[in-house]
């Protein structure tokens, strides 16, 4: 599906070990010697332990996992803040892991901007001299700095700041600082390290919210390390989760919501709201019986309804467009009477969603009916699929197929 | 009784040191003479340049810059009033003192000596200073090297300086600068490096060099750190000066010192005031610059 020319980034191979005997270490490790055996014998930690991915133009990649996990050590790898002991690093079509001092610096001034966790602002100076400041270091004139400066200010909401000192803000605007200076750059990547860790809860939903949508605007390619799957499952397009140095899954939130590489990778994500991340179309029931307007009778949807073994069918037209159900008490009354379209039965005035809703907003469309929710094509109106009211009671309460059978006899004998 | 230990020298350091010395003065002796003369010259313009402003112009001067490191730049308001008034007139009271004993002609000696051995001190003070705060390795000779030189009774440098420079202003300036260099090579290292790893990081990231770093970010910041250094290198220059007058250097300290040898104890005591007054003169103003930030 992808082809190279969209990766902008590719890790092969990446490995950071800490401590003075490092080719020691990597040849245990290479070897297949255990983190703690290796530290026990050479006094080496394993930072990155062979990272490999690719990063797609105009995404943002999540890196994420606890403290110690080495996320940060991977993410000042790709702009050699360390130096990786091992593995290769590309950026383009060049490799960084290669690249002289001179070009490193080039590299770092002109393609790669960093956001930091406790922000690395310069206290001396000036809001608007602080976000000129990477432009400073590339030699850009003092009118050509601060007016990309003042562009990028305005970007993070910023104007009329320009004039004050960093410890005269906030800790959500000193941020909202680090991201314009990043910013001003104008590189293709940028590196954001726990950028909004450092906030309080509601100032850092509202610095992700304002991430996205400049992000909508700027189609930067965005490498984001957080140790909060939640942040992690709202701002990335795909999450890589790393644990003790190695990176144990990558994929797209609801991948790895629904079907979790490894034991840790489940343990991790268990505590997660899955309501606001699964999509109708992970809860997608492909294929369901249908009933054809004006190709069918009530005997014929009769007929489908007992083989399937349901009381209500979707209706679609010629084109596959969703148009309604139709209950079964409704065509045995039909099929009594005689009558030989359906069409009178039709209940049209049905909700149906879209793949990319969420169960969230999914659950309040099932209250008070009886039937599955229909899933649409945005574009024609296709009907793509069904989830039934059992799937989204299951996603959204997280009680297994039993305990929803459990509580569903219970209800009955009540 | 009878000696338990013997008396003998078994050890000549002093003797070897003594040679290097020597071996030192005649292989480098123009090296010798002209930094004798570049201090010498420089001593004796600045003198003439400082005796030429009279009195009461310096004293304005002194003053005004007095005030104006102690408002923190808000000359005009009452805070600024509140905050610059004492320095102020300490300044004014003190220098009509100094100059009412008759003693200005010494004291304008003895800021010249300390303004000269701080420059030098200074010049060669912060760049170790940075040497050693970006070296491990620099710093680990550095460090001892200051110790020697903080430790040793000041008066032992009279000795060389006097063999390679003769007496007068010369010696004194060196015996000062190598007296009152620690503080400078101490406080640049230390502000260095408690620089937050952060920025420094920060700085990398957007591509800095080892010189943007050091100038945009290394030096801006341990600045604080580095003008309390240069208070330091004031205050232990002129405590040096009295000393350094032993070998020929002018000022108050040889009027102290003469107090000592005739036991004139109103010369002695005239003279001791005026430093203690130049001593906090110099010492605010250079406090009042440092704390600005």
């Amino acid at each position: 599906m992808t082809d190279d020319r969209d990766i902008i980034i590719k890790a092969e191979g990446l490995t950071l070990i800490f401590g003075k005997r490092k080719k020691e270490a990597l040849e245990l490790l290479n070897r297949g010697y255990s983190k703690t055996d290796i530290l026990k014998k050479t006094r080496c930690t394993i930072g990155v332990n062979k990272a490999s991915f690719e990063i797609k133009k105009g995404e943002i990649f999540v890196i994420m996992g606890l403290s110690g996990s080495g996320k940060s050590s991977l993410i000042r790898c790709l702009n050699r803040l360390n130096e990786p002991t091992d593995g290769k690093v590309y950026f383009k079509d060049h490799n960084i892991t290669r690249e002289t001092n001179k070009q490193l610096l080039h590299t770092r001034r002109t393609e790669m901007s960093m956001v930091f966790q406790k922000f690395g602002l310069l206290p001396h100076r000036t809001i608007l001299e602080n976000a000129a400041f990477g432009l400073e270091i590339r030699g850009e004139t003092r009118e050509q700095r601060e007016e990309k400066a003042r562009i990028a200010l305005k970007t993070v909401g910023l104007e009329g700041y320009e004039e004050q000192y960093p410890r005269e803000l906030s800790g959500g605007m000193q941020q909202r600082v680090g991201l314009a200076r990043a910013l001003a750059n104008d590189t293709d990547v940028l590196l954001m390290d726990e950028a909004f860790s450092a906030l309080d809860p509601l100032i850092k939903s509202d610095m992700q919210d304002e991430l996205l949508q400049i992000q909508n605007k700027l189609h930067k390619t965005i490498v984001f390390i957080t140790h909060d799957l939640n942040e992690a499952m709202k701002v990335g397009d795909r999450i890589a989760i790393m644990k003790d140095g190695v990176i144990e899954q990558i994929g797209t939130a609801e991948t790895i919501l629904t079907s979790p590489a490894t034991d840790y990778v489940e343990a991790f994500v268990e505590r997660v709201d899955r309501k606001t991340i699964i999509t109708a179309e992970t809860l997608l029931f492909k294929h369901p019986t249908t009933v054809k307007l004006g190709k069918i009778g009530p005997k014929g949807v009769l007929h489908k309804m007992r083989e399937a073994g349901l009381n209500v069918l979707p209706v679609v037209d010629n084109l596959d467009k969703f148009l309604g159900y139709v209950w079964l008490e409704d065509m045995i009354d039909l099929e009594k009477r005689k009558v030989q379209s359906i069409e009178s039965a039709l209940y049209s005035e049905v909700p149906s969603v879209l793949k990319s809703y969420t169960v969230e907003e999914m659950l309040p469309l099932i209250t008070g009916h009886h039937y599955p929710l229909a899933v649409v094509d945005e574009e024609d109106g296709r009907l793509l699929g069904l989830v039934t009211q059992t799937s989204l009671i299951i996603e959204s309460t997280r009680y297994s197929k039993t305990e929803m059978n459990e509580l569903i006899d219970n209800a009955n004998d009540l | 009784m009878q000696t338990i230990y013997s008396m003998e020298k078994i050890i000549p350091l002093g003797e070897y040191i003594e040679r290097g010395i020597n071996a030192l003065e005649t292989n480098f002796s123009f090296l010798w003479r002209a930094i004798d003369d570049g201090i010498s010259w420089t001593v004796s313009f600045m003198n003439d340049f400082f005796l030429a402003i009279p009195f009461v112009v310096f004293l304005l001067v002194v003053a005004t810059v007095a005030y104006y490191a102690k408002s923190r730049g808000r000359l005009f308001s009452r805070e600024g009033l509140k905050r610059g008034v004492g320095l102020t007139l300490f300044v004014v009271f003190g220098f009509f003192l100094i100059y009412g004993m008759g003693y200005w002609k010494e004291a304008v000696q003895t800021i010249t000596l300390v303004l000269v051995s701080t420059a030098i001190a200074l010049l060669l003070g912060i760049p170790f200073g940075i040497l050693s705060a970006k070296s491990n390795i620099a710093d680990a000779i550095v460090k001892p090297v200051l110790d020697f030189m903080q430790t040793m009774p000041a008066f032992v440098y009279l000795i060389p300086a006097i063999f390679f420079f003769s007496v007068g202003n010369t010696p004194g300036v060196i015996a000062t600068v190598i007296f009152s260099v620690p503080p400078a090579v101490r406080l640049t290292n230390l502000g260095i490096r408690n620089v937050p790893g952060d920025v420094v990081e920060a700085g990398r990231a957007f591509g800095a060099n080892e010189k943007q770093i050091l100038y945009k970010i290394q030096l801006p910041l341990a600045m604080p750190t580095i003008l309390a250094g240069i208070n330091q290198v004031i205050l232990l220059a002129l405590s040096m000066v009295v000393i350094a007058s032993m070998v020929g250097a002018k000022g108050l300290g040889s009027l102290v010192y003469q107090g000592i040898q005739q036991n004139d104890i109103a010369k002695g005591f005239e003279s001791g005031l005026g430093i203690v007054i130049l001593a906090i003169v110099l010492d605010r103003i250079t406090q009042a610059v440092a704390n600005k930030k």
